[in-house]
């Protein structure tokens, strides 16, 4: 057959024609505008319906978001701004309020000589979590570590903070960098000190207190160490019964001996100063911290085959679950008061701090109750064949991974939950949006600014809650390569 | 007492230990600080500015107080409550002292178990309308939308007013004082009606006062005074007569500006007595000879603290009206210093 | 030796975390009473047969200030249940249609789309609702600017619907033949003529299924399908119509009358800002579940369809839409229930709901905390309980059977 064909044809192409350019309306920019707006009636109607909608926001939002007003000390000075440069009857936005403000929101009303106190211990926070959000990879934790410790010290410098204080800054930042390129996990220690170290940057006082309070635990291991010969449960036992008995009756007087022998204070600052981010963000991250390991017992507690166990769990979490954050806020304002001793009572953002943490650690265990149920079950089997107790194959094997799953879950619930803190401004805190706004707005000179406080504090918001959404969905897929 | 209480990670800083039902003035002193629970924010009243530092005519009870029993004004806490959180804040002893311009009534006083100890400022309850409504009188409102704020003696006075008077009313809820002046001013509602000093206030700071009218009904008595918790008779004697030694202090016509000059030279036997030259009056409610002086100086008398606050000199503008003294034919009468 | 034995062991943990528990409930109990008597106070609900004394707004059923507290927080019961349903609704429909139209091959659309997901999600519910809220009170015009010969503002839908900035005016159903109402105690009434309505439908959609299993039973047999849907249409329909003629039904259009709208219903701006606020935040979740169900949805299981020759819109029915249910259901529980709990915002915009009445006002003027806050939370734990518990049903349905 072939050599009939190549007998009776006379002319065989033996190389390929160039390929010729595509019609005109089949390439560039018109293609690409039918392909993706004008593909169909459907498509084209609602490509014009789309259009239709952003003209409609840019036009009626359009100027006022232009005749923007920087610099202005009230709301009737703006304004005659606005109509001398744009003309009579002019609409602009008056920004000049977050400009005049912009301590009050983010500070609220800590003392502004100790302004860098909170702002150390914010830059010390990323170093906290590099070990445990940013240990994937090298190159993103150096951009952020790096970023933090230049933009730390920079602030903390105009905010004039003392030159040893600043040296201890440089030194813990730069330090943990240089740390995190060797061994990540060695932060981890940083980590768990964080959360004293940061109460005591945010509300001063002696530093012999977190001290003591730390002893506890150290406390419990030396016994731990010293009995785990004699007997592996007594060990355990004393282990957690010494740090309650010291905390109970010792510490306390410890820290107070200590402090008239070494004192180790810095200035005070009472918790009714706080306000504004710095509020919303102690809140959130006091939540965040206290919740994770409550919400990993609870999770543990939720898949025990303990029955009382299971179910005290069960009925806390749907307890929790089923009732709103608010009404949880109102029995932190109204109500803890009554559940504790006569002789107790605690600052009302200590008490915002407990419900917040019990309603998030709630969510919590539910993240990890997922994480826990998607490993798949050799590993569960693959401990048991390598005879580790529950605990030791929870602590090796089972959470480690469990909770490297639950990453984008546990950082979703803390944007839900740093989105709620907004919530403690109708138990009288001083939250950036609501209160924060109220008082700006109660002083005479910014009296009937309304839409500029409300944007500006969405917009923090949304920048901080995005960006760690998408830093989730970063980590979720790069962490997605094991476990299918 | 004896028991401290140290709970994980929180420092001292934050727990406070204490504040027993029994001795609070035990309290006071041994926490070296007051607290006073005071509005969110209500200029004039108590409001923070920008820095934190709280003003206005309940915040100087609070220094009054303080400086009685503290020696030093600035040793105050200011409690920020809500409408809904203020009562609760007192009876759990997370303050000593509510100074957030509160009606005395009945129930209050009885079934919310607090002591009212006075009267600090005798207001009641008004209406604001716009001038082009074409309003005269608060009878003229029937069906009108009125805004009022949830939690206060003020909704139920009106819905009474209503009843009373046969007519209809729309209510719109709000939660803040500046919320119903935003619902006012954007016409949500007709009419807007709380204390008419708030009122007064209110309107003062409106751009255009002169397009505003307070209607002459006035709804409600609303005595607003300092409340405690009850069962503590010696604190609520203490509290008590700080206000009353204010209001002594503006009849006598000590001012923080002469009262040195009228330690050493007043003849008059009341003013020794209150400013402790002759008889020891503090020894009696467990305070020292010179509490009232220093209550005084804190911020001025009565007077004072009404003018620099409130008064006709500032932008809330109010009269003296019923808060004049009783030699003035208003209803301030401090009980005599003897 | 007894401590190795592992169900000794675990007896004995659960027999210590019991006591620490109840001890610790003990502990609770006990300070609760100890601080009640010191500040002479009981523990009793006797508050709730006391008259209230407040107004409330929007009232779904008759109130006035002379009713109970117990009333008052029915009334606020009534009003969460009323936004939590409407908000449901109308987040599914919004959830839906954006979470499609962000998979939408149209550039524009899919752009727009996201930045709406994006904007809600990131940002505090709250903001919303004020944001809303304050749209509502500043741009929308006051009831007298609808006065007068040339009003500056007129209102729409045919001169039906007037939007204020107080609160949407909406017609009445009114009829002119009323059949009375059936009263079932305690001043709330049916109308007979709701009643009616209502067995007419349910009886026309069992007709409807009636008819289905009807055609399904003929194409089984025969193999083909006989035309249903005008058969369908007309039980859904025809029965209602006939009422609506019995009954003289029509619009009764608001009226302005002194200084507000009367004769309509007035909806109160707090219901509308807050419903909308919830629907286009809770939307925005739902979108997002709804993005993530379809694109579950392995693509060789829609081109098996088509290989078996389904029609497109069959194919949605019958393959897509079951698997895809499948992975939206339960996350669709948790974000009506995140709903249901967020609407206790309504305080913010002054809304009366449950939080409002009985977690507000009540508990302020009676000075009831523990009672009214108990009380409210187990309000609020039921409606959990009774919607997971529905959902749940539902989810059962439609869980992918496995064999």
């Amino acid at each position: 057959m072939s050599d009939t064909h190549a007998q009776t044809v006379p002319f065989v192409r033996d190389t390929m024609l160039p390929p010729s350019d595509p019609p005109a309306r089949e390439a560039g920019a018109i293609h690409w505008l039918r392909q993706n707006l004008f593909s169909g009636p459907v498509n084209t109607v609602l490509t014009i319906i789309g259009v239709l909608i952003v003209w409609f926001l840019v036009s009626h939002f359009w100027d006022w978001f232009a005749h923007s007003v920087w610099n202005a000390n009230s709301l009737s000075e703006c304004r005659q701004i606005i109509a001398e440069t744009w003309g009579e009857g002019a609409r602009g936005a008056c920004w000049a309020v977050i400009r005049e403000r912009w301590n009050q929101y983010v500070y609220g009303f800590y003392p502004p000589a100790l302004y860098w106190r909170p702002t150390m211990a914010f830059g010390l926070l990323f170093l906290a979590l590099a070990p445990v959000l940013f240990s994937e990879s090298p190159g993103i934790r150096r951009i952020v570590l790096g970023l933090a410790t230049v933009l730390t010290l920079w602030l903390m410098v105009t905010l004039n903070a003392p030159a040893a204080w600043l040296v201890f800054a440089a030194v813990m930042l730069i330090g943990g960098l240089a740390v995190s390129e060797r061994h990540v996990s060695w932060l981890l220690i940083f980590s768990v000190l964080y959360p004293l170290m940061g109460v005591w940057f945010l509300w001063g006082g002696s530093a012999w207190g977190p001290i003591m309070v730390l002893a506890g635990p150290l406390l419990g291991w030396i016994a731990w160490l010293a009995l785990g010969r004699v007997s592996g449960l007594l060990a355990t036992v004393v282990a957690l019964v010494v740090p309650l008995v010291w905390w109970y009756f010792y510490a306390g007087e410890a820290a107070s001996d200590a402090e008239s022998l070494v004192s180790l204070a810095i200035p005070a600052v009472a918790s009714d100063r706080f306000g504004g981010f710095l509020l919303s963000i102690t809140i959130g991250v006091a939540g965040i911290a206290m919740s994770l390991p409550l919400g990993i017992v609870l999770a543990l507690a939720r898949r025990s085959d303990m029955f009382l166990v299971k179910s005290l769990a069960v009925i806390f979490i749907e307890f929790i679950r089923g009732v709103p954050l608010i009404a949880l806020l109102f029995v932190a304002s109204l109500l803890l008061n009554y559940f504790l001793p006569p002789t107790v009572t605690f600052d009302i953002i200590l008490r915002v701090i407990i419900m917040v943490t019990l309603f998030s650690a709630a969510y919590m265990a539910e993240v990890i109750r997922g994480g826990l149920a998607a490993l798949p079950k050799g590993q569960y089997e693959a401990a048991d064949a390598l005879g580790l107790d529950y605990w030791k194959a929870q602590r090796l094997i089972v959470l480690p991974q469990a909770l490297k799953i639950s990453i984008p879950g546990i950082v979703s619930t803390f944007i839900g939950m740093f989105k709620d803190t907004t919530l403690v401004t109708f138990v009288g805190l001083y939250d950036p949006l609501k209160s924060m706004s109220d008082a700006v707005r109660a002083s005479t000179s910014w009296k009937g600014i309304y839409w500029e406080p409300y944007i500006f504090v969405g917009f923090i918001f949304f920048l901080i809650c995005f960006g760690m959404s998408r830093y989730s969905m970063y980590l979720e897929r790069r962490l997605a390569r094991g476990h299918r | 007492m004896k028991t401290s209480v140290f709970l994980g990670t929180v420092a001292a800083a934050t727990l406070m230990a204490g504040a027993g039902m029994a001795d609070t003035l035990a309290d006071v002193k041994a926490r070296g600080e007051l607290n006073c629970g005071v509005n969110t924010g209500l200029v004039g009243f108590a409001a923070p500015d920008a820095n934190g530092n709280w003003t206005g005519f309940d915040v100087d009870i609070c220094k009054a107080v303080a400086a009685a029993v503290l020696g030093d004004a600035s040793k105050v806490k200011y409690v920020p409550t809500t409408g809904q959180t203020r009562f609760t804040a007192l009876s759990s002893g997370e303050v000593d002292l509510l100074a957030r311009n509160s009606t005395w009534t009945f129930s209050r006083d009885t079934d919310l178990k607090l002591d009212f100890i006075g009267v600090n400022y005798y207001d009641g309850q008004g209406f604001m309308v716009r001038k082009d409504l074409g309003v005269t009188s608060a009878k003229e409102l029937e069906g009108a939308t009125v805004c009022i704020q949830t939690g206060t003696t003020t909704e139920l006075n009106l819905a009474d007013y209503f009843k009373a008077n046969n007519m209809t009313y729309q209510p719109v809820n709000i939660d803040s004082n500046a919320e119903g002046e935003q619902q006012y001013m954007a016409g949500a509602c007709d009419a807007y009606t709380t204390d008419a000093s708030g009122l007064a206030a209110t309107r003062a700071a409106f751009a255009d006062p002169e397009n505003h009218i307070i209607l002459p009904e006035i709804i409600s008595k609303e005595p607003l005074g300092p409340a405690v918790r009850h069962g503590d008779n010696n604190w609520g004697d203490i509290v008590r007569w700080t206000l009353y030694a204010l209001i002594a202090a503006e009849e006598y016509g000590i001012t923080s500006a002469n009262i040195e000059e009228l330690t050493s030279s007043s003849q008059n036997p009341e003013v020794q007595r209150l400013l402790g030259v002759t008889d020891d009056l503090g020894a009696m409610i467990g305070l020292d000879k010179e509490w009232a002086k220093r209550a005084i100086m804190a911020s001025g008398n009565y007077g004072e603290i009404f003018a620099a606050n409130i008064g006709e000199q500032t932008p809330i503008g109010l009269a003296r009206g019923l808060n004049a003294q009783w030699t003035q034919g208003g209803l301030m009468y401090a009980m005599p210093f003897r | 030796m007894l401590i190795y034995d592992r169900r000794y062991r675990s007896m004995t943990f659960q027999v210590i975390v019991f006591i620490l528990v109840m001890a610790l409930a003990w502990w609770l109990v006990n300070n609760t009473i100890r601080n009640l008597a010191a500040l002479g106070k009981d523990f009793n609900f006797g508050f709730l047969w006391q008259r209230a004394g407040y107004d409330i707004p929007q009232t779904p059923i008759p109130y006035t200030s002379d009713d109970t507290h117990l009333r008052a927080a029915f009334v606020g019961l009534l009003n969460t249940l009323i936004v939590s349903i409407l908000g449901c609704i109308a987040a599914t429909f919004v959830g839906i249609v954006a979470g499609v139209a962000r998979l939408s091959n149209n550039w524009l659309i899919a752009r727009l789309m996201t930045v709406y997901v994006e904007a809600f999600r990131n940002v505090p519910l709250l903001l919303w609702i004020l944001i809303v809220f304050a749209v509502f009170t500043e741009v929308m015009p006051p009831p007298n600017a609808f006065r007068g010969d040339d009003p500056a503002a007129s209102m729409i839908l045919f001169d039906h619907v007037a939007l204020t900035n107080r609160y949407t005016a909406i017609p009445t159903l009114a009829m002119t033949n009323d059949p009375g109402s059936l009263d079932l105690g305690a001043r709330i009434t049916f109308n007979w003529a709701t009643i009616a309505f209502v067995v007419v439908l349910i009886a026309g959609w069992i007709a409807r299924r009636m008819i289905r299993d009807w055609a399904q039973r003929v194409q089984d047999q025969t193999g083909g399908r006989p035309t249903t849907w005008w058969m369908s249409l007309a039980v859904m329909t025809v029965p209602s119509l006939l009422l609506i003629l019995y009954f003289g039904l029509h619009f009764e259009t608001p009226e302005l009358r002194g200084f507000n709208f009367s004769g309509g219903i007035n909806v109160q701006n707090g219901l509308v800002a807050l419903w909308l606020a919830l629907t286009l935040y809770t939307g925005a979740f739902i979108a997002e579940i709804v993005r993530a169900g379809i694109l579950a949805v392995n693509r060789g299981q829609s081109e098996a369809a088509f290989a078996l020759g389904l029609r497109p819109r069959r194919t949605m029915s019958l393959v897509i839409l079951p698997q895809a249910l499948r992975v939206i259901i339960p996350p669709l529980i948790s974000q009506y229930l995140n709903l249901m709990k967020n609407s206790s915002l309504a305080i913010a915009v002054g809304y009366m709901d449950i939080k409002g009445t009985l977690g507000g006002t009540t508990l302020n003027q009676t000075g009831r905390e523990l009672e009214s806050i108990v009380l409210m939370m187990g309000v609020y734990l039921v409606l959990s309980l009774i919607i997971s518990a529905g959902m749940n049903l539902f989810n059962a349905r439609v869980k992918l059977k496995e064999r």
